[in-house]
Order: C-alpha cells, then sequence, then structure tokens
C-alpha cells in the first residue's frame, strides 16, 4: 500500500480537488505541470541553494541530553526553528515562489495562522519582488502580533478577516475567495498540506526535506538512518507531512502525530480533529473533517493559532485511518507545561505548536534503546505573551 | 430527460428570471413565503439556497444571509420539511443550490430521491466537479430528473464549455465575471465579448447568466446574450430591509424587472 497519492490526488479515499469552476484553471494548470516544474533539474538545484544559503538549512538535529535522561530515550530534536523566518513554512513558500515565477504570477495571496507561514510568505515574496497580501483571522492577528509587524515590515498586506470564529478557516475561506476573484495574475501559496491536489502532495514534497535531513543526520550519528519514532504536531499537517515522509514505507519506524485538543477533547473547545471529525469536504479537498450532522463545519479552538483548524489533510486522514500513524492530543495546559520544561532544560523556546508535539513524549512509554525524533516546527518568539502569562501564573 | 426546467425553456426562451435566496434568511419560516410569492410575482424559476457555514464563492451578502439562516436553525431536513407539499401550489422549476459538504451528510442519493419526491428539478453545487460528478453520481441525478447545473466562466475554455454543454440537463450558469458573488459593476466590454465568444458557440444547451445582475438595465443587458438571467445578492439584500411583510420586499423587487 502507498501512503502517498495517486495521479488524482487521492490518499485512499480522501484528497482530490472539489473546487468551483472559478478555480478550475489555476488548479489545473497547477496539477498538470507541478511535477513537470518541480522535479526538472534547474527547479531542484536553485530550490536546494536557496534551502542552504537562504533558509540555513540543514537545521540542526540535536541530541537532547536532558530529554533524554528525563524520559528515558535517546530524544533528539530537529531544529526547524533555526530555520530563517523561525519554522518550516519557508521550505514551501521558497518552493512555491520559484514554482509561481515560472508560471509567469506577479501577485501573490496566503492565508496564515500563527503568522508564519504569513511572514515566511511575506519573506520570499520580498525577496522576489512580488506583490503579496496575506490574509488572517482578526483573533489571530490580535494573538501573533509579532508576526503581523514582521509582515508589514516586509512589505505585505495583512488582511485581518472578520468571518466565523475569525481564525485560520476563515483566513483560508478569504485566500481562496481572492484567488476566484483574481484568477490571472495571482498565485495562491497555501501554507499546510490542505486544499485541491496538487497542494496536499506538492506542499509535502516541499516539506520532505526535513525527513530526508532527518535520514541523513541520523546515519552519521547513530549509525542508521530510521529512528523508532517521529513525532510531529499536525494543523493541516505539513510540517508532520515533511517529517514523516521518508519514514511512511518503513513500518518499524513509529509515527506519531499530535493534534491541539485545546482545552480537552471533549470540552467543546478543541482541535483534535481525528477523534472529533468525520469524513467532510472543505477548503477543497476530501478528509476528516469537526462538523455537525448537518454538514456544517465546527468552529475548533486552540491557544496555538497554528493549529487552530476543524480539519487535516488528506495524507493525514488516510495515515489515521491505515493506522500507519498514531494520533495523540494535546491539552493547552500540557503544551504550555511541556514548552517551559524544553525552555528551562534546554535553552530553547519552541513554538507553541511544536510544544504539542513535546507533550506527546509524556504519554508514549519508550524504552531506553528508543530513537526518538521530535520535529521543533517552529520557535517561540510569537508567543511570549502567552508564555509570560502562564509562566507567571506557575509561579 | 424532462422536468420543469426543460419545460420552461421549451415554453420561453427569452428574458427568463431566476432568482436566489437563501434558505431561513431573513427568517427561519420565510421560505416557502418567499417561493410563493416570486412564482405569483412572475419569476420564472427560483433557486433556493442551502445555506452552509464556508460558503467559498460567495461574497459577503449571501455569506452574511447563510450565517444569520444557520444561526435561526435552516438545515436541508428542515428545508425538505419545508418544501413538503410546496407543489400543491406553485408550479415553476425549484432549484437547490449549496455546498457540497451538507449535502454529503444527508447522503447524496437520498438527498436526490427527496428532491424528486418533493419536486425539485435541479441543483447546483460548485463545489462538485464536472469529473466526480460524471464518474460518481450522475446516474443518481438522472435517475431521479435532477438537472445538475454547471457553472462556466470568462477562464472556462472551449473544450471544457462543449464538455459541460454534452453532460448538461437544464442549462449552462454563465458566471458573468471572475468573481464571487454579488461583485456588481456595469457590463463591460470584456464580458459582452465573453458573451459574444459562449453565443458563438452553438451549444444545445440553454443558457442563464448570473454574478453581479442587480436591476432591470444589467438584467436586460445580459438576457441579450443568453436566455435570461440570474438575481442573488441583489435580491437577498432586498430581503433585509425591514419594516415591510416579506411578501411586499419580494414583490416590490421583482416589479423592478417588468
Ligand atoms: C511553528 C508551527 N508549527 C506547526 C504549524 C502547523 O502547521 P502544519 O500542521 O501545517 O505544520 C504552524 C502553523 O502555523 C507553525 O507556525
Amino acid at each position: 500500500m502507498s501512503y502517498q497519492s495517486d495521479d488524482k490526488g487521492y490518499y485512499g479515499e480522501f484528497g482530490g480537488a472539489f473546487i468551483p469552476e472559478m478555480m478550475y484553471p489555476n488548479v489545473h494548470q497547477l496539477q498538470n505541470c507541478y511535477l513537470e516544474i518541480i522535479e526538472s533539474d534547474d527547479f531542484r538545484q536553485e530550490f536546494k541553494q536557496l534551502l542552504r544559503d537562504y533558509a540555513g538549512r540543514p537545521s540542526p538535529l540535536y541530541y537532547s541530553d536532558r530529554l533524554s535522561d528525563h524520559y528515558y530515550a535517546k530524544i533528539y530534536l530537529k531544529r526547524e526553528d533555526l530555520n530563517h523566518t523561525g519554522s518550516h513554512k519557508i521550505n514551501n513558500t521558497i518552493g512555491q515562489i520559484l514554482l509561481a515565477k515560472q508560471l509567469g504570477k506577479t501577485r501573490i495571496i496566503a492565508e496564515t495562522g500563527a503568522g508564519q507561514h504569513g511572514v515566511a510568505t511575506a519573506t520570499v515574496c520580498a525577496r522576489a519582488g512580488l506583490d503579496c497580501i496575506v490574509y488572517m483571522g482578526a483573533l489571530d492577528v490580535a494573538r501573533q502580533s509579532p508576526n503581523v509587524e514582521k509582515m508589514k515590515m516586509l512589505g505585505a498586506e495583512v488582511r485581518p478577516v472578520f468571518s466565523g470564529n475569525k481564525t485560520l478557516k476563515d483566513a483560508t475561506n478569504e485566500a481562496i475567495r481572492d484567488w476566484i476573484n483574481n484568477p490571472v495574475d495571482t498565485h495562491y501559496i497555501l501554507g499546510s498540506v490542505v486544499g485541491p491536489h496538487p497542494y496536499p502532495d506538492m506542499v509535502a514534497r516541499f516539506q520532505s526535506v526535513i525527513s530526508e535531513e532527518i535520514r541523513m543526520q541520523l546515519l552519521e550519528k547513530t549509525g542508521k538512518e530510521t529512528p523508532d519514532y517521529v513525532i510531529a504536531c499536525v494543523g493541516g499537517g505539513s510540517n508532520a507531512a515533511g517529517a514523516f515522509y521518508h519514514f511512511l514505507d518503513d513500518p518499524t519506524v513509529k509515527l506519531i502525530a499530535v493534534e491541539a485538543a485545546g482545552k480537552g477533547v471533549d470540552s467543546g473547545e478543541s482541535a483534535a480533529t481525528t477523534q472529533l471529525g468525520r469524513t467532510g469536504v472543505l477548503h477543497g479537498s476530501k478528509s476528516l473533517l469537526m462538523q455537525t450532522p448537518d454538514g456544517q463545519i465546527v468552529e475548533p479552538y486552540s491557544l496555538s493559532a497554528g493549529l487552530d483548524y476543524p480539519g487535516i489533510g488528506p495524507m493525514h486522514a488516510n495515515l489515521f485511518v491505515t493506522k500507519r500513524a498514531q494520533f495523540l492530543s494535546a491539552t493547552d495546559d500540557e503544551a504550555l507545561r511541556a514548552a517551559l520544561y524544553l525552555t528551562q532544560k534546554e535553552g530553547i523556546i519552541p513554538a507553541l505548536e511544536s510544544a504539542h508535539a513535546l507533550a506527546a513524549l509524556e504519554m508514549i512509554e519508550f524504552k531506553p534503546d528508543d530513537v526518538v525524533v521530535v520535529n521543533v516546527s517552529g520557535r517561540g518568539d510569537k508567543d511570549m505573551e502567552a508564555y509570560l502569562s502562564y509562566y507567571q501564573s506557575t509561579k | 430527460m424532462e422536468n420543469r426546467i426543460t419545460s420552461l425553456f421549451k415554453r420561453k426562451d427569452e428574458n427568463i428570471l431566476s432568482i436566489y435566496f437563501t434558505a431561513g434568511y431573513p427568517e427561519l419560516n420565510d421560505t416557502v413565503k418567499i417561493i410563493s410569492q416570486l412564482e405569483k410575482s412572475g419569476t420564472d424559476l427560483v433557486e433556493i439556497g442551502m445555506p452552509f457555514s464556508d460558503p467559498v464563492a460567495d461574497g459577503p451578502v449571501i455569506q452574511q444571509s447563510s450565517e444569520i439562516a444557520l444561526r435561526n436553525g435552516m438545515t436541508i431536513h428542515l428545508l425538505f420539511e419545508q418544501l413538503k407539499e410546496i407543489r400543491k401550489s406553485v408550479s415553476i422549476p425549484l432549484i437547490l443550490m449549496g455546498y457540497l459538504n451538507p449535502v454529503m451528510q444527508y447522503g447524496i442519493e437520498a438527498f436526490c430521491e427527496k428532491c424528486k419526491e418533493i419536486g425539485i428539478d435541479g441543483t447546483i453545487i460548485p463545489d462538485l466537479p464536472l469529473e466526480i460528478y460524471e464518474t460518481e453520481y450522475k446516474e443518481i441525478f438522472e435517475k431521479n430528473t435532477l438537472s445538475n447545473i454547471f457553472l462556466v466562466t470568462p477562464q472556462t475554455s472551449d473544450e471544457r464549455i462543449k464538455q459541460i454543454d454534452s453532460l448538461s440537463t437544464g442549462f449552462i450558469y454563465m458566471v458573468s465575471s471572475s468573481s464571487t458573488t454579488g461583485v456588481k459593476g456595469a457590463v463591460n466590454e470584456e464580458q459582452i465579448s465573453y458573451f459574444e465568444r459562449i453565443r458563438k458557440m452553438n451549444l444545445r444547451s440553454k443558457r442563464l447568466i448570473g454574478f453581479g445582475i442587480y436591476d432591470k438595465a444589467s438584467f436586460e443587458k445580459a438576457s441579450g446574450y443568453a436566455n435570461g438571467a440570474i438575481i442573488g445578492s441583489a435580491f437577498v439584500k432586498a430581503l433585509e430591509d425591514e419594516g415591510t411583510e416579506t411578501e411586499t420586499r419580494v414583490k416590490n423587487f421583482v416589479q423592478k424587472f417588468y
């Protein structure tokens, strides 16, 4: 069984391209040309070079002595937080901006939750000299303000979105509407492995550099390319897709995806899609979705803006139903505790999203020889406000 | 296939006035009232919107009406309940328009069967693409004499328009410009050359032009290039006028087109 998408963008029963006709020409063009473009030698060479010289890759794989002692396993941290712009999101935006240029597009739009994808998009647009408009839920504009300021300084226009819960889902709706209204000159840089085919596969390919590097780095450090566990948080699922990618077909590697439980899976304020969702269609693909019995999308909740989304990408829905990956969830409090712990034991302040992956270390019984890789998808600068109020409440 | 849509076009093939509204808006139980008054006032065809929480092809007016309709408690089950007896009093063609997810949760086959039972003639489901319709659902729709209506836009290639034409059993919905619903503006040169291009293709299907049609002038202009036109946001907006009876608002609005 393959865990990759087929040529119509299906992962098992999930995926596809459920789009209104207004989006058809753009999406169809991408479907037809994305593989040819991104697999070409010129593209690969430029992409690789930018990842190295501009984004600072490879990101280190850091052996954490203190977490290893604490959890009785060999814990490695994949340091996506050290990338330029502070998260894994830059891997995807570098790829997509090169693609957009080849397609002759002059205007870039994006959605963002935590603002990391927005900053990563604004960054590559500044470098490419392209107009950049970022849609961001009004609630997220307020709770991730450092990133809003960065996007503005980078020359992007940040458009707050006031519909729905004013978070990531609503920003995505608005970006789609923009694309419908600007079908000729605009490329939509989607920030996760969601959306219509080919986005899930395309974004996963751009992020797959994470697991490509993990394999090489593990080989160098341990003499073996594969770990026992890879742990990553899942909003839409792009950092997890990248961290899992080159291990998907190796059943000896346990894949752990961590969703945001918010205030608790059963609290009514949660974003744990695999536990709360059913199969449905949103934002152009069929996947697991949090929804009412009537098929209205339920507003999710997580303290972490990047995980505050009512669905997961179709690749992950398939990994869940086939049981190839195990899905866990961490609450706001568990994530905050894990973030503080890493900060105090290792001097690394992780993003609140990544803190959900770290929180999963508490939930798994490891054997002492287990090699565990946790993907630290981003850094916590943007989350200082949430961290400070938590930190003060614990003193 | 024959239904009220095909017989309408046999009877009349110009200046067809088609009007959209969102079920459950402004009030939950306005549905039958609005449809009946639309028919009485001379509307040829009615599109009943099934509200969805995330209507990506819609502009602010229909977004807002959908949000209010959902808050009022509208669901597909309730809508079918409201429409149960509609064919005792209304004879113009009725089309249900909405996004795929709520229909999928209802069950597509069950949905189509219920439509037939009630006397619904067609559906518009913008995010159900042609390819998936053709391979998975066409038979179910046709068995229930439902015309699924497809959209074309100024960006749709001739080749694809021909494909859409061959799969259409009701009419082709020509989106007037590249936009979400409710963006209005005078019909411009670019749109006219698009309308002309399609007219010259001599399609077998009838065509209605929608999106951005809002008054008599834009209706007449659009109708000049097709079999008629569709009004959505402008009507939904007119329904929000407080202080008069819903029927009066409907009547006053439709009158402006004659
Ligand atoms: C640091 C970080 N990690 C994870 C995510 C979640 O996205 P994904 O699941 O696509 O990796 C975000 C999204 O904003 C993020 O900023």
